[in-house]
């Protein structure tokens, strides 16, 4: 663009192309950049409203007003006293924390496993885990419950939803097989010359090289404890004194039946921890979502 | 394989074995919860679909009546399972639409790409049975924020999860807000198309709609097929957001023991794997929640059979 007042009999076609180009480009921008606020706006005035209603009063929860006339910012505190609230926070908090270690250590050699050795049924073994990691929950959950709550007196507690994880979760050991596969060969290799066993290759090699893959999948993890309903719902719900947030969210909804106000700071609290994970950690979460659906 | 084996010389045979050990322990974890957690339930199912059991009597065997129970005499199976369809078919279609063209246009955007992202994605991580809180709050028909908009600029305004011809699109609605992860699998798969295939066809005189036909879209076909694929399969097990949203809506009282008019309103959010819950820890009918859950089994593992065809590229191997 610079080179045209060096050129000058050429000067007044090419302004003119270049007008019009750079006329197309800025429609271009402010069409993409509209569509896209329209979006953003779609996808955070939810979060906004929430949070407007979270801090109204008792009386203007009740209207239809939208901007609060005087910030009651008690209504968190309110919520955070509120009976069993700190109870479902600390068993949500196990839930999440447990399963997430259990899940990485019993998953990630699996996975290694599926993705280096080779053996004979390995494609069978992956078939098994993909089946395993589409099954709905509530195709196994009445022989699970009959066993759990039956034979092992474990209903009223989270145990049924946390021991399971100690035996390999199928979506995670998909995901860190399919980031295994892209670690090249020539590391394996070079360990066995070093003479390292598998599992030290496993844990001295492959382990630091896959710190993201096992970050993204400590975070799917802990998520999908944080979010669970039906685990807890089969499992807790006959003793208040073991249900999680997303449980107890819902019966909070009931305690305090016509106080959105208090139901959506409620909202928020069980929001914020996820939130704040996730910015702390957003790289991680996004490659793992690329890593799931695109083929390694 | 085994005689191939016996006439390989005793070190080698013996390294295979130790290989053999190997790759067993490394599995173990996988193959006891495999075993435990899916092939026995799956059985017992299957076992129980057979018997009449309360949870509490001693199962008895009672042949195809649950079978026929579920498919003759309970009129809410074809609600359920025409509700599950609906969610499948629609909800299914919209969220892969939005998916793409949401990851279209976070290609596009040049100025604050990250605010947008991340603005994109948020939603889609807010845990299910919050999301469903805030849009009953949003979507409630009385003093709700959307309905007092709507109602500023003179549009109907609809009675969303009270009213059975609103509560799916209602929940469609909550489905395309947590888009966020197609979103990040759209756009990663359109960054990798090739720019020389835009090149060329630009040269050629293509139009933009052109391009998207048929350069972008040959490109990102398995990953759309992948996106619907897993789609349905989630479809299928729809459970939190619908009880929630009912539960919410009707102003049933949650918690323990608390029953509520299931898919409210009118059996409108009623879906499959609600029918396993209600008639299985309900009503007590074990026999018949076995029923619905293998029918669920039948038409998931179908579906999820699509994507372990080698051509959908889902289960690619090293080698």
């Amino acid at each position: 663009m610079t080179l045209a007042p060096s050129l000058p009999t050429k000067v007044v076609p090419r302004t003119l192309a270049l007008r019009a180009a750079r006329r197309k480009a800025v429609l271009n921008w402010v069409a993409v950049h509209s569509l896209a606020i329209a979006a953003a706006l779609f996808f955070l005035l939810p979060f906004v409203f929430v949070f407007l209603t979270s801090v109204m009063t008792d009386r203007q929860a009740l209207t239809s007003d939208l901007w609060p006339h005087h910030w009651q910012w008690s209504n968190y505190t309110k919520v955070w006293n509120t009976d069993g609230f700190l109870t479902w926070w600390r068993n949500t908090l196990l839930y999440a924390a447990l399963g997430t270690a259990l899940t990485i250590a019993s998953s990630l050699p699996v996975a290694y496993a599926l993705a280096r050795f080779r053996f004979r049924g390995r494609n069978l073994a992956l078939m098994a885990v993909v089946s395993m990691m589409m099954l709905p929950p509530q195709v196994t959950v009445i022989p699970m419950y009959l066993f759990w709550a039956k034979q092992l007196h474990l209903s009223g507690t989270l145990w049924p939803l946390i021991i399971p994880m100690a035996f390999g979760d199928a979506f995670s050991i998909f995901l860190l097989r399919q980031f295994l596969l892209t670690i090249p060969k020539e590391y394996v290799e070079a360990a066995r010359i070093d003479g390292c066993g598998e599992l030290r290759t496993l844990l001295r090699v492959i382990l630091p090289m896959a710190r993201p893959a096992i970050a993204a999948v400590a975070l799917f993890q802990f998520f999908s404890c944080w979010n669970d309903y039906f685990g807890p719902q089969i499992y807790a719900s006959e003793n208040p004194g073991a249900w999680t947030l997303s449980y107890g969210l819902e019966s909070f909804k009931g305690a305090h039946h016509t106080n959105w106000n208090l139901t959506m700071a409620a909202t928020l609290l069980v929001l914020a921890p996820v939130m704040i994970l996730f910015f702390l950690a957003q790289r991680a979460f996004v490659e793992g979502v690329t890593l799931t659906g695109v083929k390694g | 394989m085994a005689h191939v084996s016996s006439t390989l010389p005793p070190a080698l045979r013996r390294k295979r074995r130790r290989e053999a050990a190997r790759t067993a322990a490394f599995l173990s974890p996988w193959l006891i919860g495999f075993g435990f957690f899916f092939l026995y339930p799956l059985l017992s199912t299957v076992y129980f679909s057979f018997m009449n059991y309360d949870g509490f009597a001693a199962p008895t065997f009672v042949g195809l009546r649950n079978w026929d129970f579920v498919f003759t005499k309970y009129p809410s199976f074809w609600q359920g399972m025409g509700n599950t369809l609906w969610l499948v078919a629609v909800m299914v279609t919209l969220r892969v639409a939005f998916g793409l063209g949401v990851g279209l246009l976070v290609t596009k955007v040049k100025t604050g790409s990250g605010f947008f992202r991340t603005a994109f994605y948020l939603p889609y991580l807010a845990p299910p049975v919050a999301a469903t809180m805030a849009f009953a709050f949003l979507l409630n028909p009385g003093t709700g924020p959307v309905n007092h908009l709507l109602g500023e600029i003179g549009l109907p305004q609809p009675g969303w999860f009270t009213d059975p011809s609103w509560s799916k699109p209602a929940l469609t609605m909550l489905a395309m807000w947590g888009i966020g992860d197609l979103m990040v699998i759209f756009m990663a798969a359109l960054l990798d198309v090739p720019r020389e295939q835009y090149e060329a066809a630009e040269l050629d005189g293509t139009s933009a709609p052109q391009r998207f036909r048929f350069v972008t879209l040959p490109n990102i076909a398995p990953i759309v097929v992948f996106a619907v694929v897993t789609g349905v399969i989630q479809a299928m097990q729809y459970y939190t957001q619908a009880i929630v949203a009912g539960k919410v809506a009707s102003g049933v009282i949650g918690g323990s023991g608390q029953q509520f008019e299931p898919g409210y309103p009118h059996g409108s959010t009623w879906t499959l794997p609600q029918m396993v819950y209600n008639l299985g820890f309900q009503r007590f009918d074990t026999g018949s929640a076995c029923v619905v859950a293998i029918i669920l089994f039948a038409i998931s593992m179908a579906f999820t059979s699509l994507l372990m065809r080698r051509r959908a590229g889902f289960l690619n191997s090293e080698d």
